[in-house]
């Protein structure tokens, strides 16, 4: 873009994400839904922005998120659904056969992959999912792209009857880029349902209609694509061409500026011609993609050498800096040199930690005194299987922390298990495994760490909250009833900073011989506003320097040189430290007990 | 396509400091200034107290994101040790802005690894130019220890040619209402103290 225009054009720094949301206010989306997930959440913060033309909900699940998008779409009102890749695991269903049934409204899919695995448990490339539903991907490279894909997306959605798969990375979501404002279309005709069951019930009669109707659908897009301006060749030296999308053509252009480019927007279905034109008129072609081969493999099912992942990794994201050493190997050049490893290898490593204050820390505390095996699920209380808490010791997906004690039980695991999931992750998926460990005769007890807000993801609003993303008070679901309600009998409720009070509500569960759920409920100290107590101090005549305050895992402790302090700045006033101290060193400042 | 090179920045600090902000008014001040601008943030787990970097480019035309290897023009950190993981991002004849602040992170606490009691001299042979300077206390003296990152934006803002009106335009549009003195005074402060020793 030329800078120097963008005098008499409204321009915003926007991140990706933020694009996206701004290119749904303007195409006059209806309706946006999601549940919170790095890297995507910020869309649908964003899109809240421009209430009340948009309706924004966080939905409990992506499957929920997707079905309600599915419903404005079949109403005629345009919608976005956002997740992350591994939501799109969950909303998988819906997905699939709307792709058979078809939108009405435009409706854009927005996925946000992690390549790298910043804050994710695996980093599965999203655009199989466009092949695997026979619907459209678009990959937007930066925030211009996401906003303006966006607005295509709804387009495409519309003029084919299918939903879109707007896919972005960790780079292209929180990248932030100049991009051109438009005001929002004039108003769209109000939703309105027009019944004809034939279209919108996949009863096997119809469904084997639909299943053709797609296939001519994906031959009008063959069609489209071809032409579509999201795609471009960039022309350059012959010697070089290189076909490429999303982040990775940014790095491109400036490891290969002097090559030629084909750049994809519109990935799915593939442009095959506008690929043959390009492939024939380059001597040498290179595939640049992160993830998966997706591009590459098709190009050459295309009958085209390529080269691509033998000179670029597919493992973990690309940079300027990988594509460089790429570049090097494929020229027979030796690597860019790192520089002098002395000056900083030997520095410690700052890995996330649990907040000072949190209430998550009192839980894990506490079950050091059990010898058990501790499923854990996603959230903030994933940092508990670090050192020196070291408290859980499985991970799978959203809701397993509830399921997976069964399994062990039923193994005939010699200890017991107990299952460790947050409150909003609670409400996405782990009600089912509950209602499974009650119908079957699991007697697993299950931990619902309730700080009152979906906290790893930046404090979202959830089914257990007072008010949603409008703004509206609602009525907060209590765990407690529905662990009730499931048919679970043992049912208590603790306060994670009382740590012996803790503990003994954990012993009871676990010794009761049943299916049994305490929920540690307190605030996260992020939300919370104020701190929950006084900063401690330690008194350095008591204190022995056991240490054992520093396996709670603190960040306000600071031990070094044989000088234990705590940082008034960071410590909340929690007073935990204060309880496991076996010499009464850590008080507070004017030498108050524990609250 | 060869352009124009960007004038590539990193910000680096621990989660809570404030690196966001500090990369928002650094870029929405090249935006203000006629430049295309592209900036990276670390979100999600990475801001629970862990390491956290930013990148910011700008220049006629911004490609990527991410800043090359070695083409820094300047590196800025609010902790010591945190501007020694960047140092591979850094030009040769690049300047380094490091607030002195010390924050020791808890695999250092629990005993898992040591905090070096040389960064000092490391950052002097790790960079051509150095700017290590006590933000936290000119903070202060600017009325807050939290508008530390603010000042190292000044600082930052003596080594880049971008006019005034556009870092105030940025400040102005970046932080609340209420804050927006304190935060004026302490990238004066930041910007004086860089200028002083610096030279500009």
């Amino acid at each position: 873009m030329d800078h120097l225009e963008s005098v008499s054009v409204t321009v915003d720094l926007l991140s990706g994400n933020e694009a996206i949301a701004r290119g749904a206010f303007e195409a006059g989306v209806k309706v946006a839904t999601g549940y919170p997930g790095t890297p995507s959440t910020e869309i649908l913060e964003a899109a809240a922005a421009y209430r009340p033309a948009i309706y924004c909900e966080w939905s409990p699940n992506e499957k929920v998120a997707m079905e309600v998008a599915v419903g404005a779409s079949l109403a005629g009102a345009r919608s976005i659904v956002t997740m992350k890749h591994v939501g799109l695991n969950v909303a998988a269903d819906p997905l699939m056969t709307f792709a058979y049934v078809g939108a009405v409204g435009g409706m854009v899919v927005c996925v946000a992959d992690d390549p790298g695995m910043h804050s994710s448990q695996n980093e599965q490339d999203t655009r199989h999912y466009a092949r695997f539903a026979k619907i459209p991907l678009l990959e937007p490279a930066d925030s211009q792209e996401a906003r303006d894909f966006l607005k295509r997306g709804l387009e495409i959605s519309e003029r084919f009857n299918m939903p879109v798969i707007l896919r972005t990375t960790t780079r292209v979501s929180h990248s932030r880029g100049v991009v051109r404002l438009e005001e929002p279309a004039a108003d769209r005709p109000p939703a309105e349902f027009h019944r004809n069951p034939p279209q919108y019930v996949p009863i096997p009669a119809w469904g084997r209609v639909m299943r053709a109707r797609l296939e001519e659908r994906l031959a009008r897009l063959r069609e489209a694509v071809e032409v579509s301006p999201l795609n471009r060749i960039e022309p350059g030296d012959p010697s070089l061409g290189i076909i490429t999308s999303s982040i990775s053509y940014q790095y491109v252009r400036e490891v290969f500026p002097e090559a030629a480019v084909l750049k994809l927007g519109w990935s799915y279905p593939f442009p095959d011609g506008l690929i043959r034109r390009f492939a024939d008129s380059v001597r040498r072609l290179l595939v640049v993609e992160e993830l998966d081969d997706f591009l590459e493999e098709h190009v050459r099912s295309l009958g085209r050498a390529c080269e691509g992942r033998a000179w670029v990794p597919g493992i973990g994201e690309l940079s300027p800096a990988r594509l460089e050493a790429s570049r090097a190997r494929m020229e027979g050049r030796p690597a860019p040199q790192p520089p002098d490893p002395g000056i900083g290898a030997d520095l410690p490593a700052r890995p996330p930690v649990l907040c000072a204050s949190c209430p998550h820390r009192g839980v894990f505390q506490a079950l050091k005194e059990f010898d058990v095996v501790v499923t854990g699920d996603i959230g903030c209380y994933s940092l508990g299987v670090l050192p020196p808490l070291n408290r859980m010791d499985t991970i799978l997906c959203m809701g397993a922390g509830v399921s997976m004690p069964q399994g062990f039980e039923k193994a005939g695991e010699r200890r017991k298990i107990v299952g460790m999931v947050g409150d909003s992750t609670f409400f996405h998926s782990g009600i089912t495994g509950l209602l499974d460990l009650v119908h079957n005769r699991g007697t697993s007890t299950i931990i619902v760490v309730d700080n009152r807000t979906t906290a790893m993801t930046g404090h979202q609003d959830h089914p257990g909250t007072e008010r949603n993303l409008m703004g509206e008070p609602v009525p907060a679901v209590s765990i407690e009833a529905i662990a009730r309600a499931c048919g679970i009998e043992h049912v208590a409720t603790v306060n994670p900073w009382d740590l012996a009070g803790t503990t003994r509500a954990l012993r009871e569960a676990i010794e009761s011989g049943k299916a049994a759920v305490v929920v540690s409920r307190g605030a996260c100290p992020l939300c919370a506003g104020k701190p929950r107590g006084a900063p401690r101090v330690v008194d350095d005549s008591i204190c022995q320097q056991c240490q054992q305050c520093l396996d709670l895992g603190c960040p306000a402790i600071e031990f070094t040189e044989g000088n234990l302090h705590i940082n008034e700045y960071l410590c909340g006033g929690c007073s935990l430290c204060q309880q496991v101290c076996p010499f009464e060193a850590i008080r507070t400042q004017e030498g108050a007990h524990a609250d | 396509m060869q352009t124009e090179p960007a004038t590539s920045l990193v910000l680096a600090g621990v989660g809570g400091q404030g690196i966001l902000l500090a990369s928002e008014i650094i870029a929405r001040a090249a935006m203000a200034a006629g430049f295309d601008v592209k900036t990276n943030e670390v979100h999600g787990m990475a801001q629970r107290g862990g390491s956290v970097v930013a990148q910011i480019r700008f220049g006629p035309r911004v490609y990527s994101p991410l800043v090359p290897a070695r083409s820094a023009r300047i590196l800025a950190a609010l902790e010591r040790v945190e501007a020694l993981r960047y140092v591979d991002l850094v030009a040769p004849d690049g300047l380094a802005v490091v607030s002195s602040q010390a924050i020791v992170p808890v695999t250092v606490s629990s005993g898992a690894a040591r905090y070096p009691d040389d960064a000092e001299p490391r950052l002097r042979s790790a960079f051509a130019r150095l700017l290590f300077l006590d933000a936290a206390s000119i903070a202060l003296k600017a009325g807050s220890i939290r508008a530390t990152n603010v000042v190292v934006v000044g600082a930052v803002a003596a080594d880049l040619a971008l006019p005034a009106s556009a870092w105030e335009e940025s400040i102005r549009a970046s932080v609340k209402e209420k804050y927006l003195d304190l935060n004026l005074r302490a990238f004066q402060l930041g910007r004086d103290e860089a200028r002083r020793v610096l030279g500009a």
